[in-house]
């Protein structure tokens, strides 16, 4: 009897704990193209949350093109790629036409994104609706593999946490073995010296803006597998995802993963242990309270204060 | 008539904008409003304590914070607490399973008054809550930030994530805090009846009485040598740290101060609306307390409150009138006052419009040149960096 209750007990910890997994890689992935254009760039984009609603509502306008089609099964690694190349588009757009008149003033940065994140609420509310829209998804996100007696893994969890790793992999590759990465951390070092050695800073700031915004599409067009999408649905996880940075160390990725790990998983088990409000409550407070210590976050990059 | 004009002349120039104010809350709005508009004029007036709050922090003191809301709730919940417990009497509650506690507390099966509630059934005791508790809250949160250099968007980020704490906390603790409904049905002051129009229109003129007394304090803060010190802090920190200040002192005065203007507003809120919700804590109107601020002029402590009653009436017209419209223009507010308009309507009137004018020409002509430098288009610019941009 007390061997089937132990068994029990760590099935149901083996699957909290993958709850606290699968709500690491949402967090990771929203967090990664802030990490870009926070860590890297250090601009505030308070619209952050609206270009995860941009790459949502791309998969659930994909969505509804497939199932005319019938290619409901095979349409969601596209939209995943469609999503990130609109977000980004919209992202570069907003570089050209307003953060860059904006780069020495980071509080106005803020104030200004959040006026972005307004109308773009409102867009979405225009052309979508008020009520929650979620996209037709293929048969074999849905189900749940059972690698135990009565452990429940549900796919669309494996899923994100399979496209977060990939991305995040993808990201560190850029940022660290490729030309273009070099050129992001030279400018994030010393623009000045970085322009006079002839890398286009205004060039690289671009980029990184738009990269940053479709990654937020990618973690948005994920999104979909978890939850339904509404006009204020990315203002929901903003501040979430801000934490998520600023607690790893705005400069750092492996701080941005450890952050991310961390708050998933203290989310996940104390809303085991008490009601969602209270968790999320807690674990914030938490959250304020070290970088209230601890202002520079887990990881530090290296540089002379 | 020239005699009124010859009085006029007398008064200092910096304390005119602040009479023609006094005359324009006290005399003209009273004359022309009916109770109703009266009343909402009032429930305006108390963001607009926020407004004048982040005036200070902000315009003079370089210090954003995104989680005025929170003050402005503390204020609004003490004061919605004490006029809870008076309203809910055992005999006007008979009729719940456990009489004498607030209705919401009977409904999520609470058989006894919390022990946070107990105190508040002393006037006194909840008048010096209001002035006390966020005020505490703002030096213990600011301290530890601004000691360990914490500052510009890092602590705009901070608050804005207490502001989420709050009012997540509020939503979820229901059966202490009345849930998302917050805290309703608030009736009487000991045995005054709020909700009659007489009261409104009394309390209209206690709103507006203490907001000038806070303005007044607040131009005096700037007009000393604390003012000076807050403005060379905002443009030049580390020469400030290195003359001998403390730099973070001075920026945790400021903030209490604001936070302390936010409360009195959020408590006199409660008085004249009759009720307070977790809707006026969150992260949203947190952030929509700052745009008061900017569309007055961030630097005039008077523009502060027109711009808090335009946006307000704005927001009052528009929603009602044009609800798609709303979002769009409020995103707009936000975008073009930080492009073309940073000193706001304030900075508009100063210069007679044409520096604004000129400011906006600049800027138009600058998004087509794109590779000229941008112009500072603040000299007051609230960013330290002093690297200059490619």
């Amino acid at each position: 009897m007390s061997e089937t209750t132990s068994a029990e007990f760590f099935a149901t910890l083996l699957m909290q704990g993958f709850a606290g997994i699968s709500l690491f890689s949402v967090l990771l992935l929203m967090a990664l193209g802030l990490a870009i254009i926070f860590g890297q760039m250090g601009v505030i984009n308070m619209a952050h949350g609206e270009f995860m609603a941009i790459g949502s509502y791309t998969t659930y306008i994909l969505s509804v093109l497939a199932s005319e089609q019938g290619w409901l099964d095979i349409y969601f690694p596209f939209s995943l790629i469609a999503a990130f190349i609109v977000a980004g588009v919209a992202g570069y757009l907003l570089e050209i036409v307003l953060i860059r008149h904006l780069y020495q003033r980071p509080l106005d940065t803020l104030l200004a994104t959040w006026g972005v994140s307004l109308i773009l609420q409102q867009i979405f509310r225009s052309v979508f609706g008020a009520r929650e829209v979620s996209p037709e998804l293929p048969e074999w996100i849905m189900g749940s593999v059972q690698p135990g007696e009565g452990i429940d893994i549900p796919v669309n969890g494996l899923f994100v946490l399979g496209l977060a790793g990939l991305v995040t992999a993808g990201v560190a590759l850029m940022m660290f073995r490729s030309r273009w990465g070099l050129q992001v951390r030279a400018t994030s070092q010393n623009r000045l010296i970085a322009g006079a050695v002839g890398i286009d800073t205004q060039q690289v700031d671009r980029i990184t803006f738009a990269l940053g915004c479709g990654l937020a599409g990618v973690a948005g067009a994920a999104f979909t597998t978890i939850a339904s999408t509404g006009p204020t649905s990315g203002s929901l996880y903003i501040v979430d995802t801000f934490l998520v940075v600023v607690f790893g160390g705005a400069a750092s990725m492996v701080g941005t993963l450890a952050s991310a790990f961390t708050i998933g998983q203290a989310q996940s088990i104390l809303e085991f242990l008490m009601t969602g409000s209270m968790a999320k409550v807690l674990t914030l407070v938490t959250v304020v309270g070290l970088l209230m210590m601890r202002p520079e976050g887990l990881f530090t990059a290296k540089v002379r204060r | 008539m020239t005699s009124l004009l010859e009085y006029y002349r007398r008064i200092p120039a910096s304390w005119r904008g602040l009479l023609i104010l006094a005359l324009v809350l006290l005399v003209v709005f009273p004359l022309l409003m009916g109770s109703f508009r009266l009343n909402l004029v009032g429930k305006y007036l108390c963001f607009a304590y926020v407004a004048l709050g982040l005036v200070l922090a902000w315009g003079y003191g370089g210090i954003l914070s995104l989680g005025q809301g929170v003050f402005f709730g503390l204020g609004g919940y003490c004061m919605a607490m004490y006029l809870k417990l008076e309203a809910s009497d055992p005999v006007s509650t008979a009729i719940q399973s456990t009489p004498g506690i607030p209705d919401f507390m009977d409904w999520n099966q609470l058989t006894e008054l919390p022990w946070f509630w107990e105190p508040f059934h002393n006037l006194p005791f909840t008048l010096l809550a209001i002035l006390v508790l966020p005020t505490l809250f703002a030096y213990v949160l600011s301290l530890a930030m601004f000691r360990r250099r914490v500052g510009g968007v890092y602590f705009a980020i901070i608050t804005q994530a207490v502001a989420l704490i709050l009012s997540t906390l509020i939503i979820g603790q229901q059966g202490y805090t009345g849930g998302v409904n917050g805290i309703t049905d608030l009736k009487t002051l000991e045995g005054w009846d709020i909700r009659t129009d007489a009261a409104k229109t009394v309390l209209y003129f206690v709103c507006c009485g203490l907001l000038i007394v806070c303005i007044v304090a607040s131009q005096f803060i700037l007009k000393s040598k604390l003012g000076l010190l807050l403005v060379a802090m905002r443009d030049k920190e580390e020469r400030v740290r290195f003359s001998g200040y403390s730099v973070a002192d001075l920026k945790v005065f400021v903030f209490c101060v604001a936070a302390l203007f936010s409360a009195i507003g959020g408590a006199l809120f409660t008085l004249q609306v009759g009720f307070m919700s977790p809707s006026f804590v969150g992260i949203v109107p947190s952030v929509e307390m700052v745009i008061f601020a900017a569309v007055g002029g961030r630097l005039s402590l008077v523009g502060a409150i027109y711009g808090c009653l335009m946006v307000n009436f704005g927001k009052t017209y528009f929603s009602e009138a044009f609800p798609e419209l709303w979002l769009f223009l409020m995103g707009g507010l936000f975008i073009g006052i930080v492009m073309f308009f940073p000193n706001g309507m304030a900075g508009l009137f100063q210069s007679g419009g044409r520096e604004s004018l000129k400011q906006l020409w600049r800027g138009l002509i600058h998004m087509r040149h794109h590779d000229r430098p941008s112009p500072r288009v603040d000299e007051a610019s609230l960013d330290s960096s002093l690297e200059p941009r490619s």
